[in-house]
């Protein structure tokens, strides 16, 4: 480490202590430059720093030291000389818990991959041949509309149901908790069995006048074929959980910003459309996003209704070939890639919605990837 | 100031209001008239309704009797038959339009930037055309000093800005009236001049507005006319040099004795 060293206070990834020594004497209110003495692993070197004109520099002169530095140190503004203290054994005696679990979790990591290279039921060649497969793509297919067609009711529902309960109407509030309260209460499989046999429940299903003529009428069994069984299954019970995330998010946005609107003589309604509900998207939608990706995986369960969705076409493989483990790992495989690109695009919802919450506009993407690259170089 | 002359019809007129919450009976019969270009200040203790009386003329809380009359429009009600006739609230809504209101804690749409704040309202309740009313917006940001902050949005600003930002956002509206309600009583002791000093700007302008107060100075500087509150009723009413002063009420008097404080700071504040 040779070369004079620029301080820069206000760069967060900065940390003296990953740099080595640095003593500043904030004590004297002096205007002498502060000495900076960096201990690279054989070359010491000198870098003048101005002296802080203010009291923020937070340079903590006892824990900044690496293994091997002197302990009798150079003398700087008032210390003359110290005697070694705790920071400066080896950070490996230092912090022995981490080490070893650091330790354990390498032997871990060995052992799988090991595992994953040697075994000779993975059969990776296998893997890679259906990773591409029709049949297989055709079930990735129907997974995604799947979850969109079930999150699109979850979502719209959901909000019609958090609008039901926060409703000044007791009828309405009470119709939206007993909705929630049998579709949370009820495991999702069984509701989705029920829809799939909802033929033996209710045989023909008509459009007219309740109590009174009928205009068209149908089989339950030609109408509610495995798809939509699997939609509504999925799709009503999710309305009940988003109606739980809708209604927390209005609610979390302070009254007073009602009060504000219709002081400036919007009606309820649009302060409701302009002001509460882009506020409360805030607190919707991180929330939103993983019920996305819940639903995702969520989508396999609809499998025991021979829906050929990923999970079933997967199973309609290996039940004829017998390459369970290969197929198992393909369609983890093809979760992990949807899940991944899913979570990346939730980032930049939030980032969109989450204008104006921080104080400073929040880092990209971009940014804070290379941010973390530059910490890692300095570590 | 450019009023117009004390016998002319009163922009707002405030006839024996009542308003109870519950048990609580908060204001108790006040009356009183506002004519265009006067500024009135409401000081009182805390709990003498000064707040509840602002927000019953423009009806965020809505008076148990008495009635309101905001340049000769009777505000909430409508007479239709020889009977009084709640107006829907859309209809409401539109009275409002005419009473502008700045609050103690700023109440800043948090996601919209400083410039957005001020165009919502006068583009989705008004219906002006957009283009106008940027301009007007960015004309009145930089009359509070903020034309720089126009694009920060309101967490990137301090509490004097927001507040200032605030004021700018009741003004896009063209308000017969303002209202404020205790403007700087959330701010830091530094920061309090500079919405004063906007405040005052207005005020000179001739702006019709009643502003809830604790700033003693502010109230004797700018104010035509200063309203003694305690327990929902006017105690002492009159110009600032009388009720601030000279009160001759003994409720007044201690009211003021136990914020000497404010009246020594008013000085720094009044040089403007």
């Amino acid at each position: 480490m040779v070369g004079s060293l620029t301080l820069r206070p206000e760069s967060p990834s900065l940390d003296l202590r990953k740099w080595g020594t640095c003593n500043l004497d904030l004590r004297s209110g002096s205007s002498r430059p502060a000495t900076c003495i960096v201990n690279g692993p054989s070359a010491s070197t000198r870098a003048d720093v101005p002296a802080p004109s203010t009291g923020t520099a937070t340079a903590e002169p006892s824990a900044a030291r690496l293994p091997g530095a002197n302990a009798l140190e150079r003398p700087v503004g008032r210390r003359q000389w110290r005697l070694p203290g705790r920071g400066d054994l080896p950070r490996l005696v230092r912090k022995p818990a981490r080490w070893t679990l650091l330790a354990v979790v390498l032997v871990l990591l060995a052992m799988l991959g090991h595992l994953l290279a040697t075994s000779s039921s993975l059969q990776w060649g296998v893997v890679g041949h259906w990773f591409v497969n029709g049949g297989i793509l055709a079930g990735l297919v129907r997974t995604l509309y799947l979850t969109a067609l079930a999150m699109t009711i979850g979502i719209v529902g959901g909000t019609v149901l958090a609008l039901m309960r926060l409703s000044k109407s007791a009828v309405l509030s009470l119709a939206a908790t007993a909705y929630i309260w049998f579709f949370r209460g009820t495991p999702l499989l069984v509701q989705i069995l029920f829809w799939y046999n909802i033929a033996a429940f209710v045989p023909r299903i008509s459009i007219g006048v309740p109590f009174g003529p009928t205009l068209i009428s149908g089989s339950t069994n030609a109408l509610v074929t495995t798809l939509v069984a699997a939609t509504l299954g999925l799709g009503l019970n999710e309305a009940a959980y988003m109606s739980e995330i809708v209604r927390a998010g209005i609610m979390s946005v302070d009254a007073r910003q009602t009060e504000a609107a219709t002081a400036l003589g919007m009606t309820k309604r649009l302060a409701f459309r302009r002001i509460v509900f882009p506020q409360a998207m805030r607190f919707i939608i991180p929330p939103t996003g993983n019920q996305t990706i819940s639903m995702l995986k969520g989508t396999s369960l609809v499998s025991v209704i021979s829906l050929p969705e990923l999970l079933y076409s997967v199973q309609l493989v290996y039940a004829r070939t017998f390459q369970t483990i290969p197929l198992l790992v393909v369609a983890c495989l093809w979760y992990l890639v949807v899940t991944t690109v899913l979570s990346v695009g939730q980032h930049f919802v939030e980032r969109h919605f989450g204008r104006g919450e921080s104080r400073k506009r929040s880092a990209s993407f971009m940014e804070r990837m290379r941010a973390r690259q530059f910490d890692q170089i300095l570590s | 100031m450019t009023g117009r002359p004390a016998d002319d019809e009163p922009i707002l007129r405030i006839d024996n209001l009542h308003k109870r919450f519950g048990q609580t009976e908060v204001l108790r019969g006040v009356s009183f008239d506002v004519h265009a270009g006067e500024v009135l200040c409401v000081i009182g203790p805390s709990g003498s309704g000064k707040s509840t009386l602002l927000r019953c003329i423009n009806f965020l809380e809505e008076p148990t009797a008495g009635t309101i009359y905001v340049d000769g429009e009777m505000m909430g009600h409508r007479v239709e038959g020889g009977r009084l006739v709640g107006l829907r609230a859309t209809e409401l809504a539109m009275q409002r339009v005419h009473i502008g209101m700045v609050f103690q804690s700023f109440n800043l749409f948090g996601h919209l930037t400083a410039l957005q704040n001020v165009i919502e309202a006068p583009i989705m309740v008004k219906k002006e055309p957009r283009a106008e009313v940027e301009k007007l917006a960015t004309a009145l940001l930089d009359r509070v000093g903020l034309a720089h902050k126009a694009h920060c949005y309101p967490a990137q600003l301090s509490g004097g800005q927001q507040q200032r930002v605030a004021i700018a956002r009741a003004l896009a509206m063209r308000p017969k009236l303002m209202l404020f309600d205790e403007p700087t009583s959330a701010l830091d002791p530094e920061i309090v001049g500079e919405v004063l000093q906007v405040i005052q700007a207005l005020a000179i302008d001739g702006t019709t507005m009643i502003v809830v107060t604790h700033e003693m100075g502010f109230a004797r500087e700018v104010s035509h006319r200063v309203i003694f509150m305690d327990e929902g009723v006017i105690v002492e009413s009159g110009p600032p040099n009388d009720v601030l002063v000279n009160p001759s009420h003994v409720r007044t008097r201690q009211f003021l004795a136990r914020i000497t404080a404010p009246v020594t700071r008013a000085g720094a504040e009044g040089t403007t």
